[in-house]
């Protein structure tokens, strides 16, 4: 079909109203998804800032261009800002409110007032976090392991943890409302078993979201009262265990990992199907591994914790439930290559980042292996082999997909075409620049190189300039995006229904959607990813 | 699942349905879903809630496994007389509660109106209660700080009881303040006449609510007040 017939539909939502106040007080959960996007990606921006001027320091060996407490506080805010305040709401707030409803083929999700909420409380925590930051910044590591964060940092760690304190709600009520709208609001004929794969991963997401969460939650409440009130429940003064405060800041944080990988699995499995035509090969299983990751996601806390001074058999028990995870996500690996055997692929956008995703994950999942082997742990642990092993994950991982999902449902989400050049050269690019900061940190970190220091000796310098020039290198890869796509807005073609020519009834409404997504509410009578017995309509542009 | 009669059947447009059930939100299809999801989304609230005192209670668990004397020592310095009473109101308001609930689900608004009433005014008895019982630690100086004193042995380590004794009582305490908002809320609903036998669910998830908070506290009590007593 010619382009030029196509034309954006007359009304949707984001021409349904208009101002300031329709966006502020909207219960439409596409467009709280937008107001999370544009919150996010702010604090995408300031997170990366401190990346950058954190590669900038490591350039030489000498601390030049930062103190130790300046950098300190650099390494800290990156890791608050971009583990609380972009990466876990990420895929989840942004795409799954978008998609969650449309995809069961509901009009909005279960409560849609308080998912405003959500967002409002979001927006609140994270101007506490920034106050914090903004007043002098917090030094503890995103971590904040006592008796340090308790008694010794002199930084805002009080107002830091009240922010984030208060950001967990919001990702509570997100979780929550995604999970009450899965079970109830499924439209006639969506089975568990038709679902797309993606709401299996916002499912298993949000159960950690739900479970989790809390218990974060109560232990910065009680880093805070010991910091404010005297109430000592980490105090060794009064007897009390340091050691508990990492069990129960992992108890949470370890599943947080989960929380950020999760939905890009479930991204990575809407991309695979649709531009190999089809169906994901052992859908059950994919389905079933998400949840299965989940929960032996709340098990294995204790590999954070290996000299901690855990007992032999607790360290263990720890590797031997760790080595489990790999399991459902080598599942997911093997499902999905499995699935571009003989499938009809092609190498658009979306899907290049869905393959960048599949390479870094599994390097991230891998030396995960490294790390959960007792022996190995001991030699890497607080080296950069850590830091290179989480970002292949966070990054390799976590952002791949959320980029390649960003790109598969923008035009779903606008109604407007981005130039697919341009998409594949900045895909491209990241997969570079990313190798090229992180590979080296690997070598580093088996040579021996601690993290979080500003100084090191001059035989890392080589590795660290070559990880400096790649982080410049991704630095330039996460641009070209934000150009093309704000240029598309405008510019961009007329996507029309479903540019993919993809199956699932977020391809069956309009580019962008009506406010209530479906003019009448669909039934479903095929499975998800039907494309050898639906042939959908070639796609209607080339 | 009850929607799947729905297949093949055409679907009313989102707007026809409000004019039968002015409570059926325009993003539900019907009544019994509509309190399916507020009744979901309660129970997955009250996990939440199990995780976030779960915290304590394992940090409760850790100390009093490594310090049963001193913990034996302090548990005998609460006034078990107050705790008691505080107990019976508690699982007195409780059942009021259910009262309420029950009325709401029968429609009678009066009942309705009479329950809420009785289990706020028990809520608030419990909080002036417990109130006096943190007056007589302040007095005593019992909490934790450079002002704290105890009589007994390892004197430091009784800090670690009377931390966990203030976290884990405070953070009920603040749960019953916000029940009682939410019981101010459900008063003003029964007030203006908005349930009856069709809707209502509030009453139903506010109850459901007010009876973890006191669970919470059923576990509090033997392990704050309880715990050397059979000696």
């Amino acid at each position: 079909m010619d382009t030029d017939t196509l034309a954006l539909p007359r009304t949707h939502y984001l021409n349904a109203e208009y101002g300031i106040t329709s966006w502020l007080l909207t219960t439409d959960h596409k467009r709280i998804g937008l107001l999370f996007l544009a919150a996010i990606t702010f604090f995408f921006v300031i997170g990366g800032i401190f990346a950058g001027l954190i590669r900038l320091e490591l350039l030489t060996p000498a601390g030049d261009l930062v103190g130790d407490d300046t950098y300190n506080k650099l390494f800290t805010m990156h890791g608050i800002v971009m583990i609380f305040l972009f990466l876990i709401p990420s895929i989840p707030a942004v795409l799954g409110n978008f998609l969650v409803p449309i995809m069961v083929g509901a009009r909005d999700l279960a409560f849609p007032r308080l998912n405003l909420m959500s967002w409002y409380i979001f927006m609140i925590g994270a101007v506490v976090t920034t106050g914090a930051i903004v007043l002098g910044g917090v030094d503890t590591g995103w971590t904040f392991y006592t008796p340090f964060s308790t008694h010794a940092s002199q930084s805002n760690v009080l107002m830091a943890g009240v922010g984030i304190f208060i950001i967990g709600f919001s990702s509570i009520l997100t979780g929550l409302n995604f999970i009450v709208t899965i079970h109830t609001m499924r439209a006639p004929g969506m089975t568990w078993f038709r679902m797309p794969l993606f709401l299996w991963s916002i499912y298993a997401t949000s159960l950690i979201n739900v479970l989790g969460t809390p218990v974060l939650a109560i232990t910065l409440v009680a880093v805070v009262l010991e910091r404010a009130m005297h109430l000592g429940i980490f105090d060794p003064a009064y007897g009390g265990d340091p050691v508990l405060f990492q069990h129960l800041f992992w108890f949470y944080s370890h599943p947080a990992v989960y929380i950020m990988i999760l939905p890009s699995m479930g991204v990575v499995s809407e991309l695979i199907a649709a531009f190999s035509r089809k169906n994901i090969f052992g859908y059950t299983f994919v389905a079933f591994s998400s949840l299965a990751i989940a929960i032996f996601g709340f098990l294995v806390w204790g590999h954070h914790m290996f000299v901690a001074g855990m007992s032999v058999y607790g360290a263990m028990i720890f590797s031997v439930l760790s080595f489990l995870v790999a399991v459902p996500s080598a599942i997911k690996v093997f499902n999905w290559t499995a699935t571009l055997y003989k499938g009809s692929i092609s190498f658009q956008t979306p899907m290049l980042y869905a393959l960048g995703f599949i390479g870094l994950f599994t390097i991230g999942g891998l030396t995960g292996l490294f790390l959960a082997t007792l022996g190995v742990d001991v030699h890497v642990t607080d080296t950069y082999f850590v830091v290179a092993h989480f970002h292949y994950i966070m990054v390799g991982g976590a952002i791949m997909g959320y980029m390649g999902g960003m790109h598969y449902w923008w035009p779903k989400i606008t109604g407007r075409m981005y130039p697919d050049l341009w998409g594949k050269i900045s895909a491209v690019t990241i997969f570079l620049g990313f190798n090229l900061t992180f590979f080296p940190q690997f070598v580093l970190g088996y040579m021996g190189m601690p993290r979080r220091y500003h100084a090191y000796p001059d035989e890392f310098q080589a590795l660290n300039v070559l990880s400096t020039a790649g982080a410049s290198i991704l630095g330039v890869g996460y641009l070209i995006p934000a150009c093309y796509l704000l240029w598309s807005l405008k510019y961009g073609a007329v996507a029309g229904r479903n540019p993919w020519g993809a199956i699932g009834l977020e391809w069956t409404t309009t580019s962008p959607p009506p406010t209530f997504n479906f003019d009448s509410t669909p039934v479903v009578t095929t499975p998800a990813y039907a494309y050898d017995v639906i042939k959908p309509r070639e796609p209607e542009r080339a | 699942m009850h929607r799947e009669d729905a297949i093949g059947a055409a679907v009313d447009h989102p707007s026809t349905a409000t004019l039968h059930e002015p409570e059926l939100k325009h993003h539900f299809d019907d009544m019994a879903q509509q309190r399916e999801a507020a009744t979901l989304g309660m129970w997955l609230f009250l996990a939440t809630e199990v995780l976030f005192f779960g915290g304590l209670f394992a940090a409760y668990m850790l100390y009093r496994v490594w310090y049963p004397g001193t913990f034996a020592d302090a548990s005998r310095s609460l006034d078990i007389t107050l705790g008691t009473i505080n107990t019976a109101v508690l699982i007195t308001s409780s059942l009021t509660m259910a009262l309420a609930v029950r009325a709401a689900a029968t429609g009678e608004r009066r009942a309705t109106m009479t329950g809420i009433v009785l289990t706020m005014a028990l809520g608030v008895v419990f909080l002036g209660i417990k109130g006096v019982e943190y007056y007589e630690k302040f007095a005593e100086h019992h909490v934790p700080g450079p002002g704290f004193h105890f009589e007994g042995q390892a004197p430091e380590r009784a800090q670690l009881f009377f931390s966990l004794y203030f976290a884990m009582t405070g953070l009920h305490a603040l749960h019953m303040i916000i029940g009682l908002g939410i019981m101010a809320v459900m008063l003003y609903m029964a007030w203006r006449g908005a349930f009856s036998r069709r809707w209502h669910t509030p009453v139903e998830i506010s109850g459901l609510y007010w009876h973890f908070v006191d669970i919470v506290w059923i576990f509090l009590f033997p392990l704050l007040y309880l715990v050397d007593r059979h000696k």
